[in-house]
């Protein structure tokens, strides 16, 4: 399994990716830096979140010029899988990988706090297979903008074709304010036309230990792993 | 001469600022004013070349990466200097 996790200037949760990666795989992903133009052949591209290009013009819009692009447009073509979280799901956005668009959180503040998911009944996808649709993840979110918005025609696709991956969900814990950001349809994560590209929100790899509260999205992450290795 | 590119929210498109922004000029007596937007303004200048060469150059940029066109509008306006 050659894992890989895409570094930007401001990125800042690479490290935690890294972390979780090699806690599944034994092995130690590949860094690959916003200007590398020649990458190998890898199985999964992670795009981790943070501040890439501190968030300048639109958040990921710089990112998604960065030469590095390139090579995971290439990796995708070849039927690569890649992961984009938070910051890295507004560059996949940003670099027209995923459809749609990630704005202000509704009410104006950076939301920080654990968000309850619902996995949704997808397309073939290694995001999903492991999962079974309805099945709850409980993952954080730290972001300020993940709003996600797209016309009426777009996520009437979306929703039809079994492109979204997850939503958030109301809890026992949380009745009200259960979606963090006003996303539309509670929409918290994509996948791509050919399931192999997913763009989230939520940060799994910040729910990989006791010490986080929890271990959701080391199992979400492993699920994943193991059917793209499968 | 100048070139002035003006970004703006497509009609439709949630702006949780402007509503904000209106929300304090409310409060501020100006009760009248609706539908606050917010937008951004980018100003580029260019040394002797045909103006619309200048505004192809420009509306290149705004398509390629200065405007999100799935919410955003974008408006171009060249100066020329005196």
């Amino acid at each position: 399994m050659r894992t890989a996790v895409t570094i930007f200037p401001g990125s800042n949760c690479d490290r935690d990716m890294i972390v979780a990666l090699k806690l599944i795989t034994g092995k130690n992903p590949l860094k690959l830096w916003h200007k590398d133009t020649e990458v190998p052949n890898l199985d999964l591209i992670v795009i981790p979140g943070g501040f890439s290009f501190g968030d300048y013009l639109r958040c990921g819009a710089l990112a998604a010029r960065a030469p590095i692009i390139k090579n995971i447009k290439n990796h995708i073509s070849r039927g690569g899988a890649v992961l984009g979280v938070c910051n890295g799901f507004q560059i996949l956005i940003e670099a027209k990988l995923l459809p749609g668009s990630l704005i202000r959180n509704k009410k104006l503040l950076f939301t920080c706090r654990d968000t309850t998911l619902e996995v949704q009944d997808t397309i073939l996808s290694p995001f999903s297979w492991g999962f079974k649709p309805g099945e709850l993840l409980e993952i954080p979110v730290a972001h300020n903008e993940g709003n996600f918005f797209a016309s009426k025609s777009i996520v009437h696709e979306l929703e039809n074709d079994g492109r979204i991956a997850f939503k958030y969900k109301e809890s026992k814990n949380k009745k009200n304010n259960y979606n963090p950001n006003g996303s539309i349809n509670d929409i918290a994560g994509i996948l791509s036309k050919n399931g192999r590209v997913l763009g989230m929100m939520p940060h799994p790899e910040r729910a990989i230990n006791s010490y986080h509260g929890g271990t959701d999205g080391l199992r979400f992450l492993r699920t994943s792993i193991e059917h793209l290795i499968g | 001469m100048k070139v002035v590119i003006n970004i703006s929210l497509k009609d439709g498109v949630l702006d949780p600022e402007g509503q904000a922004i209106q929300t304090s000029l409310s409060n501020l007596g100006f009760n009248d004013f609706e539908n606050v937007r917010i937008g951004k303004q980018i100003i580029l200048n260019i040394d002797k070349l045909d103006k619309s060469d200048v505004f192809q150059a420009a509306d290149q940029m705004c398509q390629k990466i200065l405007a999100n066109t799935v919410i955003e509008n974008y408006k171009i306006e060249i100066l020329e200097d005196n």
